[in-house]
């Protein structure tokens, strides 16, 4: 089983969320990068279980600039086989799945995994782009995932419920919370990693369909309104009357 | 000429109103796509929301997003739409990138409000810890609105419906079975949220968590750790790894709001929170706070609830 895993970078979940050029740009200012929880947690290490159960090969692949490498070396000591970095700021969505699909047209994966979405930007847009230029089938937000042959079978999720689906592969699937259990990259996996291929390819010639053109916070809460534990009937006549959400 | 997909299988969702309604106020005709039986008679009141036009196919049964894509794109060609809104809930978030690739036209993934004067769209990013502001470089442009932005509206009156042949060829993904949690209000959806979090000590303590839902009309959710021991069920776990969600009420019971938590229900309009202990940091991101035992307040706010809406009758 040929596996082809992507992986992005994404600020640790407790960094502090900061503009810097006036809102123009986030401000990586002490911010620690990790692997993206969702592409770790889920989609690799189940490649990766799949892997040891039936053979094959599992490469991940990052478009992103050489300070993406650190999170590229945390999934080869996780035990990703091989790791593949495509050259090229990630300017958006369209960009990085057109960069990761022509690079996977030349290589025969059964499957191609993604996260569910990147907690930064939070598109939810890779997976969906990259099997539409492919023509592959699409399943979104798996929980569950096997594969028999050329047979996928996943569990995804669906408004209000959950519904088992197969597909013929190839195919792309993005993952969610319950595919796999996180796994923490030991000793051996971290010194195997360093002599691990990573291969850095260069970009293809393709325009970026948006841009973020600045950001901004949410406008801090007021402080909050403390409630008297015995007199929930204030609670519900402020929710009613001043909050009008009941 | 705007167009809109949404998701007619199960009737006509809030958020299928929400994405008619933004639609109408991007001005311009609105034109609707769907598949699978809905009636006639059901599709045509989506005109009261803005719709001039329904168009529906229906062959396609909606669970394969890339017979969907085709769907979407026939009705893109058709009307020659300039901007395409999906709602971006489970079926916008498949389709809409595939759409985005098709038709090479931008795609604003989670936008929460209409476009600014300068023509950007405002996203949540950072898992709602800020904004962002995107512009589309392509004539054409696909907009995912994110459920509870907007409220539908009623503004005009029922629309006439036509049969569409799309073309879009057969589903390649075969469902074997479905569950669907009975009789429940579905959490992306929900307006007002009750969750509770580890501080409810065990799984035989949620009655309480129900009761107070059952009376207020909402939907339950969770915290992590909740889920994770198997208290509570996977779909109700909200946060950063779980499901983002944006009620207009959010009641948080024995939840410490932790930022991985927050990650999840800050865009709530309004947020409770109950807990034992002042210096939880939940207070800070609350609008009403309860110091105090949620064993005691809870079923005292039920009770207070119960008034209320016997008092409004
Ligand atoms: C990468 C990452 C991702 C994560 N993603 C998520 C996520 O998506 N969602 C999520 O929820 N968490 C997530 N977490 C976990 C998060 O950090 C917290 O550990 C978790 O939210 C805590 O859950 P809790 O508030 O239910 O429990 P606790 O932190 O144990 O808090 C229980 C609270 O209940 C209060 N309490 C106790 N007894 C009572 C009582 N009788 N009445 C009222 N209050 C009482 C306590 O004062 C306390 O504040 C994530 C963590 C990491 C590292
Ligand atoms: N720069 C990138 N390089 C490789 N994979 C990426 C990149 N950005 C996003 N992805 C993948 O696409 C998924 C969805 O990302 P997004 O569309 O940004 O929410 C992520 O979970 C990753 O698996």
């Amino acid at each position: 089983m040929n596996i082809l895993v992507c992986i992005a970078k994404a600020p640790d979940t407790t960094s502090k969320i900061a503009f810097s050029n006036d809102n123009t740009a986030f401000d990586e200012n002490g911010v620690q990068y990790i692997v993206n929880p969702y592409d770790e947690w889920y989609a690799l290490v189940r490649a990766l279980e799949i892997k040891e159960a039936q053979g094959g090969q599992v490469t991940i692949i990052t478009v992103g600039t050489t300070a993406d490498e650190s999170i590229m070396r945390k999934a080869l000591a996780i035990g990703a086989d091989e790791a593949v970095r495509i050259d090229a700021d990630a300017t958006d969505a369209f960009f990085t799945a057109m960069q990761i699909a022509e690079y996977a047209k030349t290589k025969n994966y059964d499957l191609i995994l993604t996260g569910k979405e990147t907690i930064d930007f939070n598109g939810s847009q890779v997976g969906g782009m990259l099997a539409e230029h492919l023509d592959f089938p699409f399943i979104s937000l798996a929980t569950k995932l096997e594969i028999t042959g050329s047979t996928i079978f996943c569990q995804r999720e669906i408004v209000g419920g959950v519904q088992e689906v197969e597909v013929q592969g190839p195919a792309v699937v993005s993952c969610a919370k319950g595919m796999a259990e996180q796994r923490i990259p030991n000793m051996r996996g971290i010194m195997a990693a360093r002599s691990k291929p990573l291969t850095i390819v260069d970009a293809a010639p393709i325009d970026s369909l948006t841009s973020f053109t600045r950001y901004s916070l949410p406008a801090a809460k007021s402080s909050v309104k403390l409630i008297d534990p015995n007199n929930l009937d204030e609670l519900v006549s402020l929710l009613h009357n001043e909050a009008k959400v009941i | 000429m705007n167009l809109v997909y949404i998701n007619s299988i199960n009737g006509l969702s809030k958020t299928a109103l929400e994405a008619v309604t933004y639609a109408k106020k991007l001005g311009s005709d609105v034109c609707v796509i769907t598949n699978g039986a809905a009636s006639n008679d059901l599709l045509s009141t989506l005109g009261i929301y803005g719709a001039n036009k329904v168009l529906i196919d229906a062959r396609i049964d909606g669970q394969d997003p890339g017979q969907l894509v085709k769907l979407v794109w026939a009705a893109a060609q058709k009307t020659g739409a300039s901007t395409i809104v999906f709602s971006h809930d489970l079926v916008g978030k498949a389709v809409a990138p595939r759409l985005s690739v098709r038709l090479k036209a931008g795609l604003v993934a989670g936008a929460v409000s209409l476009p600014e004067n300068d023509g950007t769209i405002k996203v949540n990013v950072f898992s709602g810890k800020a904004f962002g502001y995107v512009r589309v470089n392509t004539s054409q442009r696909i907009i995912s609105l994110l459920p509870n932005s907007i409220q539908p509206e009623q503004t005009g009156q029922n629309c006439p419906v036509e049969a569409f042949d799309s073309q879009a060829g057969t589903s390649q993904i075969v469902v074997k079975a479905t569950k669907k949690a009975e009789g429940t209000i579905a959490l992306p959806e929900a307006e007002l949220v009750v969750s509770a979090g580890r501080g409810l000590k065990g799984p035989e303590n949620w009655g309480m968590i129900e009761d107070l839902a059952a009376a207020l009309g909402a939907a339950t959710a969770c915290s992590r750790p909740v889920a994770d021991i198997g208290w509570r069920p996977h779909h109700e776990h909200v946060g950063q790894t779980g499901i983002a969600i944006r009620p207009n009420l959010y009641i948080a019971a024995g939840i410490s709001g932790a930022i991985q938590h927050l990650a999840g229900v800050n865009g709530s309009k309004v947020i409770v929170v109950i807990n034992t202990d002042a210096e939880a940091p939940f207070f800070k991101s609350a609008n009403y706070g309860i110091i105090g035992d949620a064993f005691e307040v809870i079923p005292r706010f039920t009770e207070a609830i119960k008034r209320f809406k016997e008092a409004q009758h």
